[in-house]
């Protein structure tokens, strides 16, 4: 365990965790949208910044990447932070002026306009659900395309994947809900912010409701080593 | 060749032997047309030349009396392609193919082919000799100057100027921590920008646990108008493996990577034959003369990403990932390459190493300025007479560069500005012109040293487009994984624009200062945080010129179209008409001998072809 302080409170946090886990599991508040606790720390929105003094210098850093060390002063808040976040936030609602999430963060860091011209994107471009693709579900059927400004979310040349399993988790874990997913009939859609998918559902054979896209149970099937007839019944309708 | 290329050299004693058995065959007053065979004068002809002076010395059986190298680049550039008659050192420039002929039986008599001399513009005098050409003169080339010593793809010419003594040294009298205490001592600091200490660095990586500790080359140069790191790749290749030898051995490392552009295909080249090369001899790869030591010298082409010269972009593309940085809490001399202690330095870092091992570091220590030791290479391109690669000791006055290397500005036009530090430097105006150039001068100035490129703005350059060019630069280049430098630099390009097309609006200027604060305080790389710099520096020496695009709708350089309009000063005007012919849209009608011209505005595409070559004044710029 290492001590340290955050905004002046003492606290102690296990080496090796960053300053963000060490003041969440304090409940002190630092803000961030491209951190999730299941994937590795990207460092990409920025808005997670902390001033940080060690060995009498102070410097600014991600608080989702910097390690935690004896003795470390942090503050999350300053007028410098303030400041950056602020200016941050205005960068993100210039590129996602009408998204919901978007504007309830800015409005949560007291930014109401943007001082920039407006666009009209959902995706800012976190890697969040590439990372879960890739880390968690172990597909890596979505990556981040081109570079700087024309950087995009998709799947290789914009084409259907060969290895989506259809699973949603990109969906789910996306922080500002840029991706989506609907299961109409026998059929799930995915919609990514500029291409989309279609699989098929599995029938239950007890009930006959569609209840998961077939290549995602396949997948886990031979994933976990399970019967070919593991899921022919739907969670309800199982023993 | 040499003999033993099968035997690898097992020891410094042997190493030595055929040192001096290379040497005894040469004959230093041997007559030697060295020509430039590096890129610049390549596009300009330099291939002709050299197929012309083989054919005259096989024509004339000159073999035995004549012969020929091909160099790498020596740096004048301006005025390729460069042959140099050695032994005396005799410059011809601009020479073509046809001109063969005449330099060899010149040279052969022992006469000077008069007309392929340099003239400096200034005196009208006929120089003979490349050193008293004061664009060599004002210089001090320690690494440039071995360039037309050698052929790069010769090991026998680099151990002929004493090449790979500076690895014997090492290896043989020299511990590892000594080593790095003399690289410290002699105060080397980083040549690819940041000027980290390099020993400092060295120790830090060397004390750090790890599997194994890898060695890299930044050879990934990726500013506009920059030039350095890849003449010295492909003019002398085997000082920076013999830099990297060096630094292998102080830090413990076994496995090196030259990470080169693969737009530099010369570079490529020549650095591959100069591994083979090594590794034949045994100055490279198992027991390296005998001492026991490996290291092994990989190379790695870049795809041509500018942020891939960052140091953890570069390493993510060497290991076959998306090249994009990450944050540098722990230092990659510590966790870098695969997660194992790293140490990366660039070119022309590497190339400096022999010559502090061989000269020691009091002697390395007395050249340059207090914090910053050794010479610098810099790329002068951009409005300068004589465009180039210099190298000079690091201190010396920005205006002995521009004006007594670079020959001042051309056609007599005023200086305005010079951007130091590749696209993401700043640009340092003529009050400054005194400035020494060192890392901590021009840091400053807020400018940088970066890797060395400097280009030279006149009087016509409009200060608010040039912010507007690097900054748009950088937006291309950024990779686009943290949010203020992917959206802050587009946002910066647009303000930047609005401004040059005359959309600027009040509180811009302020706006972009703003903007610029968070992209230097929260960019997770050296990329997004440097990227304000031509916007900041030009905002605080040349302020000015945006209020006048902002309130006034002016460019005063005249450069932004939308801000500027032509038209013509009919009590001037004499009808000569030249700008009817010049312009390229024919906007501008001839009325007739004796008669002003007629332009019509809306035809004019506001080139300025008609106001360049007007020399009555009869074209008015607004």
């Amino acid at each position: 365990m290492v001590k340290l302080t955050i905004n002046g409170q003492k606290v102690q946090a296990e080496e090796g965790t960053t300053i963000l886990e060490a003041a969440r599991e304090n409940n002190i508040y630092i803000p961030s949208l491209c951190h999730h606790e299941e994937v590795t720390p990207y460092g990409a929105c920025r808005l997670c910044l902390v001033e940080v003094t060690k060995n009498g210098r102070e410097r600014l850093v991600a608080s989702c990447l910097y390690e935690v060390a004896e003795g470390l002063k942090v503050k999350t808040d300053s007028e410098r932070i303030a400041t950056n976040r602020k200016m941050l936030m205005e960068l993100l609602l210039a590129r996602c002026p009408n998204n919901k999430a978007v504007q309830d963060l800015a409005h949560k860091l007291g930014v109401e306009k943007t001082s920039f011209k407006l666009d009209d994107d959902d995706c800012m471009l976190c890697a969040l659900c590439i990372r879960v693709c890739q880390e968690v579900v172990g597909v890596s059927a979505i990556s981040l395309v081109n570079r700087g400004v024309d950087r995009a979310l998709a799947t290789p040349f914009f084409e259907p994947s060969s290895v989506c399993i259809g699973c949603g988790s990109c969906a789910y874990v996306c922080p500002v809900d840029a991706i989506r997913f609907e299961d109409i009939g026998d059929t799930r859609h995915i919609y990514w912010p500029d291409n989309d998918m279609e699989f098929k559902l599995k029938k239950c054979k007890t009930c006959s409701r569609y209840w998961a896209p077939q290549a995602q149970l396949d997948y886990i099937i031979k994933k976990a080593g399970l019967a070919p007839d593991a899921f022919d019944n739907c969670p309800d309708c199982r023993d | 060749m040499v003999k033993q290329s099968n035997n690898r050299l097992n020891s410094v004693a042997a190493f030595e032997a055929l040192r001096k058995s290379i040497i005894a065959k040469r004959n230093p007053s041997q007559t030697c047309l060295v020509v430039c065979g590096g890129t610049g004068c390549l596009a300009l002809g330099a291939a002709d030349v050299i197929t012309a002076f083989k054919q005259e010395i096989e024509k004339g059986r000159l073999e035995s009396k004549v012969s020929l190298r091909v160099t790498g680049c020596p740096g004048f550039c301006e005025r390729g392609p460069l042959v140099v008659v050695k032994p005396e050192n005799i410059l011809y420039q601009q020479v073509r193919g046809e001109d063969a002929a005449e330099i060899v039986s010149a040279t052969v008599k022992g006469s000077i082919v008069d007309r392929l001399l340099y003239v400096d513009p200034d005196t009208g005098k006929k120089t003979t000799y490349e050193s008293d050409v004061p664009f060599y003169k004002k210089q001090k080339r320690l690494l440039l100057g071995n360039n037309s010593n050698i052929a790069p793809t010769l090991i026998e010419d680099y151990l002929a100027i004493g090449g790979y003594a500076a690895l014997a040294k090492a290896l043989s009298s020299m511990t590892p921590e000594a080593v790095i205490e003399e690289v410290k001592k002699a105060g080397l600091r980083g040549r690819g920008g940041g000027g980290f200490p390099t020993g400092t660095k060295w120790e830090t990586c060397r004390n750090t646990e790890g599997d194994t500790r890898y060695i890299i080359c930044n050879c990934d140069e990726g500013d506009p108008g920059a030039f350095m790191d890849r003449s010295l790749m492909e003019g002398n290749p085997h000082s920076v493996l013999e830099g990297m030898v060096i630094g292998a051995y102080a830090i413990g490392g076994h496995q090196g990577y030259i990470y080169v552009r693969n737009e530099y295909p010369l570079a490529v080249k020549n650095a591959h034959i100069a591994i083979e090369q090594a590794e034949k001899l045994g100055l490279l790869g198992k027991n390296i003369l005998g001492s026991g030591f490996d290291f092994s010298v990989k190379i790695s082409r870049g795809g041509g990403a500018f942020v891939c010269g960052e140091s953890t972009a570069l390493m993510a593309s060497l290991e076959g990932k998306v090249g994009e940085p990450r944050a540098k809490y722990v230092h990659t001399s510590e966790k870098g390459l695969w997660e194992q202690p790293t140490n990366l330095n660039n070119v022309e870092t590497w190339a400096n190493v022999p010559l502090i091992i061989k000269n020691g570091a009091d002697w390395y220590g007395k050249i340059g300025s207090q914090g910053s030791k050794g010479t610098k290479i810099f790329s002068l391109v951009g409005k300068i007479n004589n465009t180039g690669l210099i190298e000079v000791p690091m201190g010396v006055a920005l205006k002995d560069i521009i004006y007594g290397i670079g020959g001042g500005i051309p056609e007599g036009k005023k200086f305005k500005a010079v951007q130091t530090g590749g696209p993401s430097g700043g640009c340092i105006p003529e009050s400054l012109l005194n400035l020494p150039v060192d890392f901590d001068e021009l840091d400053k100035a807020g400018s940088m040293m970066g890797s060395g490129g400097m280009i030279i703005m006149d009087e016509n350059t409009c200060m608010v487009d040039i912010a507007k060019y690097f900054v748009n630069f950088l937006e291309g280049e950024s990779c686009g994984k943290c949010l203020p430098c992917r959206e802050g630099l587009k946002r910066m390009s647009q303000i930047l624009t609005d401004i040059t097309e005359g959309r600027g609006k009040e509180g811009d200027i302020e706006l972009l200062e703003r903007l610029s604060a968070t992209l230097i305080d929260t960019s997770l790389c050296a990329l997004g945080s440097t990227a304000p710099n031509p916007v900041l520096t030009t905002l605080r020496y040349f302020r000015d010129e945006y209020e006048a695009h902002i309130k006034d709708k002016r460019c005063p350089a005249g450069v932004c179209k939308a801000l500027v309009t032509y038209s013509i000063d009919e009590e001037k005007c004499p009808g000569c008409g030249l700008c009817v012919k010049a312009c390229p849209s024919e906007a501008i009608t001839d009325m007739g001998k004796k008669k002003p011209v007629v332009l019509d505005q809306e035809k004019c595409i506001k080139c300025g072809a008609c106001y360049d070559v007007c020399k009555l004044g009869a074209i008015i710029r607004k």
